[in-house]
């Protein structure tokens, strides 16, 4: 079985998030950058696929040179080898097209990716790559079992779940519960240093989409306390102020 | 300016958000054909969008659609789009939604943009305004593709009926065996309960309420306001509760006009999912919580004896 998995670069989640060149750059400092936690879903779950049938896997990220701890971390935790497509992430758009001109050198039999990534919160590269290299995409997954190459998915749905069948090769974008967070050990981390690291350069150009500048939320009002002895004057504030009611 | 709208059903019924999509199309000042799938829905309800700004409804009432195929749809969608010579496609985030026109976009070299937030502004270039950092910040992006999909977001516009009624065509674009590739076996899903990501109160319970067996409380009180129940992560970790009612960053993210928080601590990654609520009510015995700096109103208190109170008070104020 030859697994790619598409792992993002992302802030931790408790990032503050700031902006700086009059907001229109995302301000890195003093942020701590993770493995995109959906995006470590799927690679937890592509360690256990490995052993419990073989194979290998690839991590891939799309991103410049800064990304490289993120992506040791995702090899001493249980990854074969790494590739970096040298460039800015620019949008979905540019990354779908990298990650499926990889994809279509590696004759993988399965790419598992994050539900979506947490900056940009797009939930659309799964569906691209799906589409570009013209098999099934399946988003989000929250369970994946193999049998040969068929594979079982339960996919979120809203108010539920359904499970679907399908044959590999496929792109699927994963959630919780499907596998367990995995911590690399002492063992992984020492490995991770002498595993390959392949740097290539981007495949095609083209965007879809252009940054014209960010921005925070207003500022939060200050809250109302209420008494817990006064749950009526409470209701009273949600139909005659907030109008909720 | 055709615009092509996506519409998603439940149980027979457009689901809210896609409504909101058909407005948010019409407030545009397109003219709006919209799409719908499936044959569960049928022609009242279909040519009920034109009360929110629809002249048409293409139907493609093929029963293999009931569920949502994400390849079939996103094939159906796309010959839409061509044969209805619309440059744009709006429909609302869902876990259908935006897996679904990822795909479209590709099909059609379209510049895709999800979590819209507003109305574009086309006064020069076709910009938007969209979430990210799980709503923490928002970024204005221009589309620049003749082609543009826009995925909104619950709440981005408000919903205004214009007592107009629309065409149903029925629609047939041709499917082959690739589009349903990934078969669906089984389907579990409850019936008849107000959906999460639909819903315009949520009632959340945290690690606060301390088992299952409390939730009772939580459901009284949802039913008395007629909304939704959720949870905190480690709540449906534990299995207390459904995955699918697990809010925040890495569970599902609400828009709801009042969002209830009892007995969370409103961790960064649980705000992350709600922090786009008009309203946030947080119910909690330590006034130190994190959770009431987001919120809008708040009690300290046992919420043993505070919900109770609760939905009584607001039985009695009916
Ligand atoms: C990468 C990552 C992603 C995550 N994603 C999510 C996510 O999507 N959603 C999410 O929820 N969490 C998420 N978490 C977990 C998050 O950090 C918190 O651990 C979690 O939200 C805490 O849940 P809680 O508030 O229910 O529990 P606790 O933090 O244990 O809080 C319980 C609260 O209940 C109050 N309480 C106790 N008894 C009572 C009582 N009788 N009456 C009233 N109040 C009472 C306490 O004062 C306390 O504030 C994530 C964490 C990580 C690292
Ligand atoms: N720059 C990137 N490099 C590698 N994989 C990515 C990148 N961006 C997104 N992905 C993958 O695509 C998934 C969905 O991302 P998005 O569509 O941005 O929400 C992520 O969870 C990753 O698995």
């Amino acid at each position: 079985m030859k697994i790619l998995v598409c792992i993002t670069h992302v802030p931790d989640t408790t990032s503050r998030i700031a902006f700086t060149e009059n907001n229109t750059k995302f301000d890195s400092n003093g942020i701590q950058y993770i493995i995109g936690p959906y995006d470590d879903y799927a690679l937890a779950r592509a360690v256990e696929l490995k052993e419990e049938t073989g194979g290998s896997i690839t991590v891939l990220n799309v991103g410049t040179q800064e990304t490289e701890p993120t992506i040791r971390k995702a090899l001493a935790i249980g990854a074969d080898e790494a590739i970096r497509v040298n460039a800015e992430p620019v949008d979905s758009f540019f990354v779908a097209k990298q990650i499926a001109a990889v994809a279509g050198e590696g004759q993988y039999d399965m790419i598992l990716m994050g539900r979506e990534s947490i900056d940009f919160n797009g939930g659309m590269v799964h569906g691209m790559v799906g589409e570009l290299l013209g098999i099934p995409s399946l988003s989000p997954v929250m369970t994946l079992e193999l049998d040969g190459n068929q594979a079982t998915m339960t996919r979120e749905i809203e108010g539920g779940k359904e499970t679907l069948q399908l044959n590999t090769p496929f792109v699927a974008g994963c959630q919780e519960p499907i596998a367990e967070w995995k911590i690399p050990n002492m063992r992984g981390i020492m490995s991770a240093r002498t595993k390959p690291l392949n740097v290539i350069e981007p495949a095609e150009d083209g965007t879809a989409t252009k940054l014209e500048k960010f921005e925070l939320p207003p500022a939060k009002g200050d809250v109302k306390m209420i008494d817990a002895d006064n749950v009526g004057e409470l209701v009273q504030l949600l139909k005659n102020e907030a109008k909720v009611l | 300016m055709a615009i092509l709208v996506f519409v998603e059903s439940a149980e027979g019924k457009i689901k809210k958000s896609s409504l909101e999509a058909v407005g948010f199309a019409a407030a545009m000042e397109g003219d709006v054909t919209a799409i719908a799938l499936g044959s569960e829905v049928d022609e009242s309800e279909l040519s009920s969008l034109g009360n929110y700004g629809a002249s048409k409804v293409l139907h493609q009432s093929d029963e293999r659609l009931n569920k949502g195929v994400i390849q079939a749809y996103s094939s159906v969608i796309a010959a839409a789009m061509e044969s209805e010579n619309a440059d744009i496609l709006v429909l609302a985030n869902s876990a259908l939604g935006n897996p679904v026109s990822a795909r479209v976009a590709i099909k059609t070299d379209a510049s895709l943009v999800s979590n819209v937030t507003e109305l574009p502004d086309t006064s020069g270039e076709f910009t938007v305004k969209r979430s990210i950092y799980t709503g923490k910040a928002f970024a204005t992006v221009s589309l620049t593709k003749t082609r543009k999909i826009l995925a909104i977001k619950k709440n981005a516009i408000e919903l205004k009926e214009t007592g107009g009624s629309a065409s149903v065509e029925s629609f047939d674009s041709p499917l082959n065996d690739a589009d349903f590739a990934a078969s669906i076996t089984s389907t579990d899903k409850t019936t008849g309960e107000i959906l999460l990501p639909e819903a315009e109160i949520v009632v959340s319970g945290g690690r606060g309420l301390k088992g299952p067996e409390n939730w009772g409380m939580i459901e009284d009180l949802a039913k008395e306001l007629g909304a939704a129940t959720g949870c905190s992560k480690p709540v449906s970790d534990m299995g207390w509760r459904p995955h699918h009612e697990h809010v925040g960053q890495t569970g599902v993210k609400v828009s709801p006009q009042l969002y209830v928080a009892i007995g969370i601590s409103g961790a960064i990654q649980h705000l992350a999912g709600v922090n786009s609520s008009k309203n946030i009510l947080v119910i909690n015995k330590d006034p130190e919580a994190p959770f009431f700096k987001a919120a809008d109103y708040g009690i300290v208190g046992d919420a043993f004896e505070v919900v109770p109170k609760l939905t009584e008070a607001i039985k009695a104020a009916k």
